[in-house]
């Protein structure tokens, strides 16, 4: 956990309503952490997992679902913004000689960095990533150089019609472990395809840091707090049906 | 502004020295020690520590957050891991990085319960004084039920007070007509300190499903947007009471502390800023000598209640 200063370097989009922060100011993130944003005339920081870091510029991607997020948008280079960096607790990928990698929407933002950490390793990942349909899918390109990639989406507009758990379902890949990242739903097919992975979630957050007790889930081993011992769970642990 | 003279930022609450009057209020800084990897805790006047029922809790279901303009909303429901778990485990990992007495915070849903959490805690040696949670919005059947009728209130602050060693603290909620009669009815409960304000009860809608935010419909909205709300009472509180009384709502800065001193706090409370900078304690405990200095004010302990004499 580290306070910092970031500066913007650039914030474009990707598709209509999906933006790509370059962010200079932070240090290296373990991959599966994230960081807290500041922005002004908005009380709470934002959330966002660290999607990249390369020679000391760190990538974020956001979707536009409300005020803060539309603010952002019209941020400029140079503009600079009071964050928290280095919060939670990521992926656990030491040691993992054949990864499967398994995105749905905009959790491909965490998994892309955890597959360029792969690739720094000198390993070549599986990465099945799930989009809603075409005009949603981003790095492709990128992924596919470092990655055995599968592209699947939800109305067949690119790839396999049908999302990434239907795939793997349909079309075994040999793994040691899995990491996934997306919506509650795939979450939970995730989870009942197998439990030998890990599974990152999100939360409406208040602090970022553990304090307030906003975002805590139940587990198998008790109350844990999204922001702090995970976003990243072991797959196995989480009860998505407590409540 | 450079500070000329030694100033004395010390208080006395309940026979207990404090270094500064600053003190992280209850379900916003957990049990403290998680705190000291942003920085050395041990600066701090005192901790109140996470809201505790007799068993263990998780709360309310997700989301337990929504945003507001100056500050938010929260309904976590007293997720805790029960009285003995904060005796035995969080307070001794506590006790590793903060060497001074703190304040345990009680909450339950039944006087047997308060009465029994409080036995546990009032036995922790770290602990100096009891906070009386009366005033959570969040617990159905519970929490601020016991803090809106005066009746009851005087009750169980006596029924508390009757098992327990230490100082007992009532924290009042702001939802009342009159916070005066509350803090009355405490007193006269036997309530050795008051602190307030606890949060006020707010909502927020989805604009796309308009539905709440909160999973339970409505919170308790606290922050900067509260100070003014919450200075009032104190204020208020203050020409109602002898007792001492803590103060807090919307602390934010070194400036909003000696301002709830002035109004009658013997000591202060900070919540929601915690959240957003877990600096906010440290710089405020920073910042206090220089405001003095510009205030010429060179011991904290003589403003309590200066407003009332000015």
């Amino acid at each position: 956990m580290k306070q910092a200063t970031l500066t913007l370097l650039t914030n474009k989009a990707l598709t209509p309503d999906v933006y790509e922060m370059r962010l200079a100011g932070a240090d290296r993130p373990v991959p599966g952490s994230f960081l807290e944003i500041g922005l002004d005339g908005f009380f709470l920081k934002r959330p966002f997992g660290a999607a990249g870091y390369k020679d000391g510029v760190l990538t974020v991607y956001y979707r536009v679902v409300g005020a803060g997020t539309e603010a952002m948008t019209r941020l400029s280079s140079g503009a600079k913004l009071e964050a928290l960096t280095m919060l939670g607790t990521g992926f656990n990928y030491k040691g993992s000689t054949r990864p499967l990698i398994v995105s749905g929407g905009l959790g491909i933002a965490p998994l892309k960095y955890l597959a360029d950490c792969f690739h720094e390793a000198g390993v070549r990942p599986a990465f099945v990533a799930g989009f809603r349909c075409r005009s949603d899918a981003i790095l492709i390109d990128e992924l596919s150089k470092i990655c055995d990639l599968f592209v699947t989406t939800d109305d067949g507009s690119l790839g396999y019609h049908g999302n990434a758990v239907e795939f793997l379902k349909q079309n075994p890949v040999a793994f040691d472990r899995y990491f996934a990242c997306g919506p509650e739903p795939m979450l939970r097919g995730m989870q009942r395809f197998s439990v030998n992975g890990q599974l990152s979630l999100e939360a409406r957050m208040g602090c970022g840091f553990g304090a307030c007790m906003g975002c805590s889930i139940t587990t198998v081993s008790g109350f844990k707090r999204v922001c702090k011992e995970g976003p990243v769970f072991d797959a196995g642990e989480v009860i998505f049906d407590a409540r | 502004m450079p500070v000329n003279s030694i100033k004395d930022t010390r208080i006395e609450l309940f026979g207990n020295v404090m270094d500064n009057p600053v003190i992280p209020a209850s379900g916003t800084f957990g049990f403290g020690y998680e705190f000291n990897d942003w920085y050395d805790v041990s600066i701090l006047g005192s901790i109140a520590l996470k809201g505790t029922t007799l068993e263990a809790r998780y709360g309310n279901p997700l989301p337990r957050i929504a945003e507001c303009p100056a500050g938010m909303i929260n309904a976590i429901g007293l997720q805790n891991p029960g009285a003995e778990a904060v005796r035995d485990v969080e307070l001794k990992k506590l006790g590793k990085v903060y060497p001074k007495k703190v304040i345990a915070n009680v909450g339950g849903h039944s006087f047997d319960e308060y009465v029994r959490t409080a036995k546990i805690l009032d036995s922790a040696d770290e602990v100096f004084c009891i906070e009386l949670n009366v005033s959570c919005p969040n617990v159905k059947g519970g929490g601020m039920a016991f803090g809106l009728d005066a009746g009851i209130l005087e009750e169980l602050t006596r029924a508390v007070k009757n098992e327990v060693k230490k100082p007992v603290v009532v924290k009042l909620s702001p939802n009342v007509t009159d916070i005066t009669v509350t803090a009355r009815a405490a007193e006269r409960g036997g309530a050795d300190g008051l602190s307030l304000i606890n949060t006020l009860v707010g909502m927020r809608l989805d604009l796309n499903s308009a539905r709440p935010i909160i999973s339970v419909k409505r919170g308790g909205y606290s922050g900067p947007g509260v100070f003014p709300v919450a200075l009032n009472a104190v204020y208020n509180v203050r020409e109602a009471v002898s007792v001492p009384i803590i103060g807090m709502g919307g602390v934010s800065c070194a400036e909003n502390v000696i301002e709830m001193m002035y109004a009658g706090a013997s000591a202060v409370m900070v919540g929601t800023q915690n959240l957003i900078d877990p600096f906010a304690c440290k710089k405020i405990i920073e910042e206090l000598p220089k405001v003095m200095e510009k205030l010429g004010i060179d011991r904290l302990s003589d403003i309590i209640g200066r407003a009332h004499n000015a």
